[in-house]
């Protein structure tokens, strides 16, 4: 029931938002619903802290532990995302940049992607997570081209054709898992649920769980953003609205790497660890690299925030390779702390840009200066996303090296090491130019603290995580045995 | 339905599949091409048909239904409708050109025998033994999606690779349960249906265009 209510309360968002137009107590209506689904969220992973798993929709929908940390992120960003959303389009509709129509659509969009990410991670069953997943896509096109500019049109088209592919891909490899299943005696109405496959992992052909898994890395991968399958996503972030490109980046992103944890978990089971792993620590170091190295000459500070976002997907698909419990926590750790400080980021440079009227870097400048708030939150949120203390992304990165130095993946954590210099070196000087700088403009009307409120406090909820991590680690521990080692 | 009539009439069909997906790359005009695509449904619907009889399982008839009516009727009729704002609109300058394509299109097949060997000994008789089919239609459609560069024919590559897809799960498994077919199917129709307003505008914005002239993005 529980579950059944997580799936709907987004759904009605997306029906209010239809039925009404464009109004904004309808916009706010979505942020409730978000907001209501956020907290049933915590009290569902109480629950499966306390009783365990279960499942609901005759067996359709399943939450254990993992499931329900997703569902808070989810949750916590979505409401960020549509709180910003509805300045975002008010100021877009009183400069006459975009029509009712449109606005409408985007409010019925993001709530139906919303929906659609909540589906793939409570899926009991990897075919239905696969349909949540490839709904994303079909949802977020249209957001992604809201602008209707000739680069955000470029933008979408990549994102709708590399996507489709990828996700064909990690369809192909879903039927394969299937195949093993059935060719292990699994009934085929259940054949695809994890928990039955997890159950008979040891019975599935090796060399089909293989190429199978191959498949699926490669195709949730490139949702993920993992190079080489990366070459949409720093066009489609910095061409959607900002709070798109929270979205995107805060949980879309995190939710493909779910799809990815769970399937891992199966194939470790079926084939030893060493495969998963070697995969899993080939495309993190690359994506690691690319990063680094794209990020050095970076001009456009919504392109920063990307190729960033491929740095973080490449340190979560090593720590998953590390693939033991506190790997694997750690993981789940840095998917909160990345998609909270990611979406608050991507949400100022939205602010910013509106403000500055351009998102290239030297053409902000002395940002702190003329306008401390957005300036300063800003700021502090490069801090949190660069991985200092107190914020959560310093305790997960280091657990994360601590992981990989148990399993004797030592040498890849330190190029990952090199590459997080060059990048902070990178995006400190980018930040450097952007915030301090001469400031010689005149100090222009500042965005107003309500709609900064969600974004500071979203902050303060990351370094609280980092400072005293108590009230998530025994979900942290559940989420990790579900699918660790 | 005896085992000869199974057999033969499977192959029959498989075969249809590929002929149709070598056929795009002969073919540079869009109306043939969106012909071709439903036929090859038409095809993929004969093909889970005859899976469904054999096996006695209406499930996978009921596929075989949703099949036709999405890949054989309604998304040809989707592409044709942008194919009639231009109706003599085809693919000048292809990447490769046709010779080529065709040599790279056997290339591929024989790729795809040669590497499916760890699935063909897990599905017995027939069906085991044409898994390869499935995916060489998968290859040629990645084929398709970097060699033509018409957007309609990008769309039309992804429909290759779905449809070698969807035959390589009937083929092994006889169909995956049949909401999760009726689920995928659909996600196919509505990735269509946005792949198609986004083509429009395209064609809108740009005119006639080829998408390797799409440059406003780049590091």
């Amino acid at each position: 029931m529980l579950v059944v209510l997580i799936l709907v309360l987004p759904a009605v968002g997306a029906l209010v938002c239809a039925a009404a137009r464009w109004r904004p107590w309808a916009a706010w209506t979505a942020v409730g619903t978000n907001a209501a689904m956020l907290a049933l969220a915590i009290v569902l992973c109480v629950h499966v802290v306390r009783h365990g798993a279960f499942g609901g929709l005759f067996g359709v929908l399943r939450a254990d532990a993992l499931s329900a940390f997703m569902v808070v992120v989810i949750g916590a960003i979505a409401v960020l995302a549509s709180w910003l959303g509805v300045r975002t389009i008010a100021s877009e509709l009183e400069t006459g940049r975009c029509t009712e129509r449109r606005a409408t659509l985007y409010a019925v969009l993001v709530q139906v992607f919303v929906t659609t990410m909540v589906l793939a991670v409570l899926a009991a069953n990897l075919g239905v997570l696969w349909l949540g997943v490839e709904a994303t896509t079909v949802a977020t096109t249209f957001l992604v081209g809201h602008h209707r500019t000739k680069a955000s049109l470029e933008a979408s088209w990549k994102y709708i054709v590399i996507c489709s592919v990828g996700i064909a891909l990690a369809f192909l490899g879903t039927v394969l898992v299937y195949l093993a299943a059935i060719h292990a005696g699994g009934h085929s109405a259940h054949a695809l649920d994890w928990t039955s496959l997890m159950a008979h992992a040891h019975r599935l052909d090796p060399s089909v769980m293989r190429l199978a898994f191959a498949l699926v890395v490669l195709g949730y991968g490139t949702k993920v953003g993992l190079v080489p399958m990366h070459s949409w996503l720093p066009d489609a972030h910095s061409q959607a609205p900002a709070p798109i490109s929270a979205l995107m980046s805060g949980v879309l992103l995190t939710v493909a790497f779910y799809a990815i944890l769970r399937f891992k978990s199966i194939c470790d089971l079926s084939v030893g660890v060493q495969f998963a792993r070697t995969l899993l620590v080939i495309v993190a170091l690359l994506s690691l690299a690319v990063a680094a190295s794209l990020l050095l000459a970076q001009r456009d500070y919504k392109r920063m925030l990307a190729y960033s976002s491929i740095e973080h997907m490449g340190l979560i698909a090593l720590g998953a390779a590390a693939g033991i419990p506190l790997a694997i926590a750690a993981v789940l750790l840095h998917i909160l702390g990345h998609g909270l400080t990611k979406s608050v980021l991507f949400l100022t440079s939205g602010q910013i840009s509106a403000a500055e009227g351009t998102s290239k870097i030297d053409g902000v400048q002395g940002l702190l200066a003329r306008r401390p708030a957005l300036g300063g939150v800003f700021g502090v949120g490069l801090l949190a996303l660069l991985g200092f203390p107190p914020f959560s992304l310093f305790a997960s990165e280091l657990a994360m090296f601590r992981a990989e130095f148990q399993v004797g993946l030592g040498w890849a954590a330190a190029v990952a090491m090199v590459a997080m210099v060059v990048i902070f070196i990178a995006m400190a000087n980018h930040a450097h130019l952007m915030l301090l700088g001469p400031g010689d403009v005149p100090r222009a009307e500042a965005t107003p603290r309500f709609a900064l409120a969600p974004l500071i406090g979203a902050l303060a909820v990351c370094a609280a995580i980092g400072l005293f991590a108590w009230p998530l680690t025994s979900l942290l521990e559940a989420a990790a045995r579900s699918v660790a080692l | 339905m005896s085992a000869q009539t199974f057999a033969s009439s499977l192959t029959l069909f498989v075969g249809a599949v590929l002929v149709c997906a070598v056929a795009v790359l002969w073919l540079s005009a869009v109306r043939a091409v969106v012909r071709v695509l439903a036929i090859q449904g038409l095809a993929l619907g004969a093909v889970a048909a005859t899976l469904g009889l054999h096996v006695h399982d209406a499930g996978l008839v009921a596929t075989a239904a949703v099949v036709v009516a999405i890949k054989a009727v309604l998304i040809p009729a989707l592409l044709r409708r942008i194919g009639s704002g231009d109706a003599t609109e085809r693919e000048r300058r292809p990447l490769v050109n046709v010779p080529a394509s065709l040599v790279v299109s056997a290339a591929l097949i024989l790729l795809a025998f040669a590497s499916t060997h760890v699935l063909t000994h897990l599905v017995a008789g027939t069906a085991g033994s044409l898994v390869p089919v499935g995916f060489a239609t998968l290859l040629i459609g990645f084929f398709v999606l970097v060699a033509r560069r018409r957007p309609i024919f990008q769309i039309v590559g992804l429909l290759l690779v779905d449809n070698g897809i969807v035959l390589v799960a009937f083929l092994v498994t006889a169909g995956v349960p049949f909401l999760i077919e009726l689920g995928v199917t659909l996600d196919v129709l509505l990735g269509v249906v946005v792949l198609m307003v986004l083509a429009q505008r395209l064609h809108h914005e740009y005119g006639e265009i080829d998408l390797d002239e799409l440059s406003e993005l780049h590091d």
